[in-house]
Parts: C-alpha cells; sequence; structure tokens
C-alpha cells in the first residue's frame, strides 16, 4: 500500500502541488486524472523518487521512503516519452534493470563472460527478457534499436523494461498520448490485461478523462495542484464533488445553469420539484437532456452534430438565451436551425452546486437512493 | 528545347558543386599530386633539373635516425596528448554542466577561462610560456625552489622536452574538446536520466556509463579526430620554444618538413616527410570513421 500524505512542492514562489493525500489500495488500478499543468507529472515524479517533496510524507507499506532512491523503492516506471536508451538493442533495454540488480560492475562489463557464474545469471536474464517480450508480443523486435520501431513499438518495449521485473508499482506517465487513436483503444485495454495479469498496484497518469474511465477501478481527480475528488469512475461520473468535476468527467461537456440569486431552481428548468432555498449552480449532462413532446424546458435549435451513436444538439433558452447541450438519438428527425424544441429530464439527474463554494449539494431525487 | 528532367537536375547538381570542386582539385589535389611526384626525386628549390631517385627519401627517413626520431616524436607527442586532452575535456566539461545548476554565474566564468587558451594564438602564447618554463627565472622552477625542490630545464632537456611540449598542447585543446562536450552533454535529454534512476543506475559512476558516455558518442568521435588531427600537426610550440632541440629531441613531423623544405631547400625529402604525414593523418581519420561511425550513430 502506498500513502501520499499532504505532499507539496513548490517550485520558488509557485506551488505546484498543495497539500495532495491519496492512498493506492495494493492491486488496484488507480488513474490520476487532471488538465495538462495541474500537477500530476510533478506527483508521479515525487511517487518515484526521482524528486522531493516540499513538506509531506510518502509511505510505502507503511515505511517512509524518503530517503529511498528510485530503485530502493523498486518502482517501475513508463514515461510519457518512453525513455528507452538509443544505443541498446530492445533486448538489452528490456534487460537494464535486470541486470543492474544482479549483477556487479564487472559481471555488466564485457569481462563478465569469463566466470561461469555471470554467464548463469546472463541466460536467467535472457529468458525473463524473453518471456516479457512474448507477453507484450515484441519479440521480432528484440535484436533492433529503439530508432528503427514505431511509436506504438516503443511503447510496448518501455512497457515490457517497466514490467519484466518485480515492482512495488507501475507509475504510467500518459503513456498512450502519443499513439493515434485506433491504437490508443487497442493499448488501453491490453494495459487493463496487463495489470490484471500481473495484479500489481498501477498509478496512471492522464489528462484524458475517457481513458481514465475505460480503464481505471478507481479515479483522484486533481485540478491545480490538489486532489478534488476519488471515487469510482461511476461515482465521479453520477456525483461528482463538485462543480470543477462535474466540467472535468463526462464525454460531453456538462451544462452549468446559475439559478436566480434569491435561490432554488432557475426558472427555465423549474418542473415543480422541491430545491434548496439558497442560491445554486445546476449542472444537467448534455446525455439527460433530451428532446421530449411535452417536456418543461423551451429551447431554440442553433446546430446538430450528427456524431453517429447520437446527435449533440445545440441550443438557447427560450426564455434568456443561456446556451445549452442537450443530446437526441440518431433517429431523431432533427428541426431545421432557429426552431424551436422541447426538451425533457428526470430530476434525479440534476446536480445542485452551492454558487459560491461550486461544492455538491445533496439532490432531494438522489437522498433515498443514497440512504 | 527542354532538356531530359534528370539531365536538367544532373546540370544543377554540377553548376553548385562544379566551381568548388574544380577550385578543390587545382589548390588541393594537384598540389598533393605534385607533392608526391616530388618525393621520388632529389629536386631541390631552384635547381633546374632533378634525378629520379625511386624510394630513396623514404628509405632516408627511415634510416636516418633523425628522421626517425621526427616520426617517434610525432606519434609520442599524439600518444600523449590525444587521450588527455579528450578525457580532461570531458572531465571538465561534466564538471562544469553540473556546475550550472547550482552556480551557474561561477560556470560561466570558468568556462571562459578554460576557452581563452583555445582563441589566444599559440605564439603569443608560447613567449609566455617560454618565461614560465625558463630554468632559472621561470615561476615553475621557482615555485618548485620554494618548495625545496629542484625543477628540472623544461624545454632543454632531451627526455623532457617532448612531455612539456604535450602538455602545453593540451593545455591548449582542453577547452575546445569541452566546449565540444559540453555542447554534447546539454543534448541529452534528461528524461534518460530519469530512466536510468528508475532502472537502478543512480549512482554517478552507473549513470555515467549507462547514459551520458553512449549519448555523447558522435561528440566523441568529433572531438577525438579533431583533436588528432591537430595533435599530428603541431608546428608552432616546436617552431617558437625549442626549434626542434635539444639535438632534435623535439623534433616533429611538420617542422622536419618546414625545415627541410624552407630552410634547406631539400624539397624531394620534404616532400616524402609531406606525403608520410599525409599517410598518418589519412590513416587515423579514416580507422576512426570506419570503426567508430557504425557505432556512436544508433540506427
Ligand atoms: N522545474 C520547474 N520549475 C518551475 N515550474 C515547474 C517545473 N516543473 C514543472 N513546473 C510547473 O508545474 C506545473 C505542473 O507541471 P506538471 O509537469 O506536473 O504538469 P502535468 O499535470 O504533468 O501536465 P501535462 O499533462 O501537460 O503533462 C506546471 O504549471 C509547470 O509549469
Ligand atoms: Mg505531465
Amino acid at each position: 500500500m502506498i500513502e501520499l500524505r499532504n505532499l507539496s512542492r513548490h517550485y520558488g514562489a509557485t506551488r505546484v502541488l498543495d497539500g495532495v493525500s491519496l492512498t493506492l489500495e495494493p492491486g488496484r488500478f488507480t488513474a490520476l486524472l487532471g488538465p495538462s499543468g495541474c500537477g500530476k507529472s510533478t506527483l508521479l515524479r515525487l511517487v518515484a523518487g526521482l524528486d522531493r517533496p516540499s513538506t509531506g510524507q510518502i509511505l510505502f507499506d507503511g515505511r517512509d521512503v524518503a530517503q529511498e532512491s528510485p530503485s530502493e523503492r523498486n518502482v517501475a516506471m513508463v514515461f510519457q516519452a518512453y525513455a528507452l536508451y538509443p544505443h541498446l538493442t530492445v533486448a538489452q533495454n528490456i534487460a537494464l534493470p535486470l541486470a543492474m540488480r544482479r549483477l556487479g560492475r564487472l559481471g555488466r562489463s564485457p569481462l563478465g563472460a569469463l566466470s561461469p557464474a555471470v554467464r548463469r545469471t546472463r541466460a536467467t536474464l535472457a529468458r525473463d527478457v524473453r518471456a516479457v517480450a512474448e507477453l507484450l508480443e515484441i519479440v521480432p523486435l528484440l535484436a533492433r534499436k529503439p530508432a528503427q520501431l514505431s511509436g506504438g513499438q516503443q511503447q510496448r518495449v518501455a512497457l515490457a523494461r517497466a514490467l519484466v521485473r518485480d515492482p512495488s508499482v507501475f507509475l504510467l506517465d500518459e503513456p498512450l498520448s502519443n499513439l493515434d487513436a485506433r491504437l490508443r483503444i487497442q493499448m488501453r485495454a491490453e494495459l487493463v490485461a496487463l495489470h490484471r495479469r500481473t495484479g500489481h498496484t498501477f498509478l496512471y497518469v492522464t489528462h484524458d478523462q475517457a481513458e481514465a474511465m475505460a480503464m481505471a477501478e478507481r479515479i483522484a481527480v486533481m485540478l491545480d495542484g490538489r486532489i478534488a475528488q476519488v471515487g469510482s469512475p461511476r461515482a465521479l461520473y453520477e456525483r461528482p464533488a463538485t462543480c470543477d468535476v462535474a466540467g472535468f468527467i463526462g464525454a460531453h461537456p456538462i451544462n452549468l445553469i446559475p439559478g436566480p440569486p434569491e435561490g432554488g431552481l432557475p426558472p427555465a428548468l423549474a418542473s415543480g420539484q422541491p430545491a434548496p432555498e439558497r442560491p445554486l449552480v445546476v449542472g444537467l449532462r448534455p446525455e439527460h437532456l433530451t428532446p421530449a413532446a411535452d417536456g418543461p424546458v423551451q429551447g431554440r435549435l442553433d446546430r446538430v452534430a450528427f456524431q453517429g451513436d447520437v446527435q449533440v444538439l445545440g441550443l438557447r433558452l427560450e426564455a434568456d438565451g443561456t446556451p445549452l447541450r442537450a443530446t437526441a438519438p440518431p433517429d431523431w428527425p432533427a428541426p431545421d436551425a432557429g426552431s424551436a424544441v422541447r426538451l425533457g429530464y428526470r430530476p434525479e439527474h440534476l446536480h445542485l452546486f452551492d454558487a459560491a463554494h461550486g461544492t455538491r449539494i445533496a439532490n432531494p431525487g438522489e437522498e433515498s437512493s443514497c440512504a | 528545347m527542354r532538356l531530359n528532367r534528370s539531365v536538367r537536375e544532373g546540370l544543377t547538381d554540377l553548376l553548385l558543386a562544379g566551381p568548388a570542386t574544380a577550385v578543390m582539385v587545382l589548390l588541393i589535389f594537384l598540389p598533393v599530386g605534385i607533392v608526391a611526384v616530388l618525393s621520388f626525386t632529389d629536386y631541390q628549390f631552384g635547381a633546374a633539373s632533378f634525378r629520379w631517385v625511386g624510394w630513396d627519401n623514404y628509405r632516408a627517413i627511415l634510416a636516418d635516425p633523425f628522421g626517425r626520431r621526427a616520426l617517434v616524436n610525432t606519434l609520442t607527442y599524439a600518444a600523449i596528448t590525444i587521450p588527455a586532452s579528450i578525457s580532461l575535456g570531458l572531465l571538465v566539461a561534466i564538471g562544469l554542466h553540473g556546475l550550472t545548476r547550482h552556480q551557474p554565474r561561477l560556470a560561466a566564468v570558468l568556462r571562459a577561462v578554460y576557452f581563452l587558451p583555445v582563441a589566444a594564438t599559440l605564439v603569443a602564447m608560447a613567449v609566455a610560456w617560454q618565461m614560465i618554463l625558463h630554468p632559472t627565472l621561470g615561476l615553475v622552477n621557482q615555485a618548485l625552489g620554494a618548495a625545496g625542490l629542484e625543477g628540472p630545464s623544461w624545454l632543454s632537456d632531451r627526455a623532457l622536452v617532448i612531455w612539456t611540449l604535450a602538455a602545453i598542447g593540451i593545455w591548449q585543446s582542453v577547452g575546445y574538446n569541452m566546449v565540444l562536450f559540453l555542447a554534447g552533454l546539454a543534448a541529452i535529454p534528461p528524461h534518460l536520466y530519469d530512466a536510468a534512476a528508475v532502472d537502478g543506475a543512480d549512482r554517478p559512476w552507473d549513470r555515467f556509463w549507462t547514459v551520458t558516455w553512449p549519448m555523447l558518442g558522435p561528440v566523441t568521435l568529433f572531438v577525438t579526430v579533431v583533436t588528432a588531427t591537430s595533435a599530428f600537426r603541431v608546428f608552432e610550440t616546436v617552431a617558437t620554444l625549442t626549434q626542434g632541440g635539444p639535438a632534435f629531441a623535439s623534433d616533429v613531423l611538420v617542422y622536419a618538413i618546414y625545415r627541410e623544405g624552407f630552410v634547406y631547400f631539400k624539397a624531394g625529402h620534404a616532400s616524402a616527410l609531406t606525403m608520410v604525414f599525409f599517410a598518418l593523418v589519412l590513416l587515423f581519420t579514416a580507422l576512426k570513421f570506419r570503426v567508430l561511425e557504425t557505432q556512436v550513430h544508433y540506427r
């Protein structure tokens, strides 16, 4: 188990991480999700031991690792840019972490071949390399140099180099961001399968919410150097803790509609349900706002984007012109732009946030299910 | 009439590369050819005629103890300066590269100090060295004397003089090599060091052999070729400080060429020496590229 306690990291006056606390349970796949520049890589480097926190503690199985180097922590890391050694073949790249651990300096030098013990160790190294290469289907590439590989192949080699030993935790820094969309989807599935097969603890950094939702068992959403919420993909989607998390999670950006200053729901959405009498921001996901002949929301259609499985509608509220996004099934007969459209939603899909702090207020519809 | 496209492109290439090639042939290959021919004659500058002497000039170089001396001295000088100035240049570069992170000002000053000998002309510097190395009044021997030691005569001791000249050669080229190595070090992607740390190579020695040294391969090749050619061409220090003396103990190939050709006007002999010098440099360069080129560009 890995515990991060109240970690902060400053560069001069800039505060990149600000009191981050997070627990990685053994064998779990945790995603660290956040927009570019929020401090994800910085956090990962602290866990790896490549950098030191300004304040706070990191515990591996209850032991403070402040004084331990990355190799003493026994972390495995896949870097965003792969960081393969260009002068070594694929096989040598994968073998290096093993050679560093199992062979002495003399054993790694060409002279090592003279000692029978070293020769035996080298043979087991080659076997281990071969096994991991088979797992990742890169056996035919073992003799090549990294410059002779495609991006996807380099990625597999980087994974193999991390997998070849038995690390305490796997740290992956946006490993799929350089791949094309199709390969990315394929590698997502392979990484998840790899996690199942190996049973290691994974910490997976990404800025792509779809990737995090598809792969992780738990997601830690990081915004501006703080952990905004930790939970399962479903929990983050259904009960985002803040406006910002709600805005970050979901394939279609959520509608955030301010209510009247005296409190209650915005009149345009009101369909008669009760609401707390305090200033609110109401969140309603586009996928939960759909055309309905007798719906309470009256909008005017701006544009329709057909996406195959869904049509995304851009509208304005009839009452005050607030822009809204909604969705419709692909077979919905879209009227011309400028037409009036009535939309409906289920009350339990409304997310209520405090207007001043952006924190979640329990939805009257959700309390019954939560209790 | 329109020319065929490949003919047109060929003509363009010829137009671009032609003049420079012509000048090169005229000014380099032609003289080399003439020198090669002269090396088989007993031609003297100003003489009206010459005789073919075959390999006599070459035989003389190898048989004559003084001729052999120049060759051996040049090789000794190169064998000392090449490894020393490369490894010192690398050491200083690594030190300064590390220092830049903590003390950027100090690193910049030191960089300039190390580069100074490169910018200064060696002939002017030779005057300074002459004074520093003077047997009785020189700074070095004064300092040694103050410490109770008797300093040798650096430039007139037959066993010592080539080492003294080599030391000056190293002093002069370390700065240049350092600048090249610094550029090479700055180009190493930092994430390779991170990867090495995660893989278990986090002590300085392992970091150096896992990342720094292999990534500096192309720079090291270039530095080696440049350092080697300038070591084989050593001339200024010999001409200004020792004139090849004492008793030819510091005679080197290029200085011998100069002496034979321009002092004694023995063009044939000087030409043969020149050809030996050429062969040496060419051999070295070809060897370097053949052996190392395939190993330092990782493709
Ligand atoms: N050495 C440094 N000096 C000063 N600021 C830094 C340094 N390294 C990172 N930062 C700042 O820290 C912030 C977080 O950087 P970090 O690399 O952790 O972002 P990230 O979340 O990984 O982003 P991305 O998704 O783009 O990789 C950025 O605003 C960056 O400018
Ligand atoms: Mg990053």
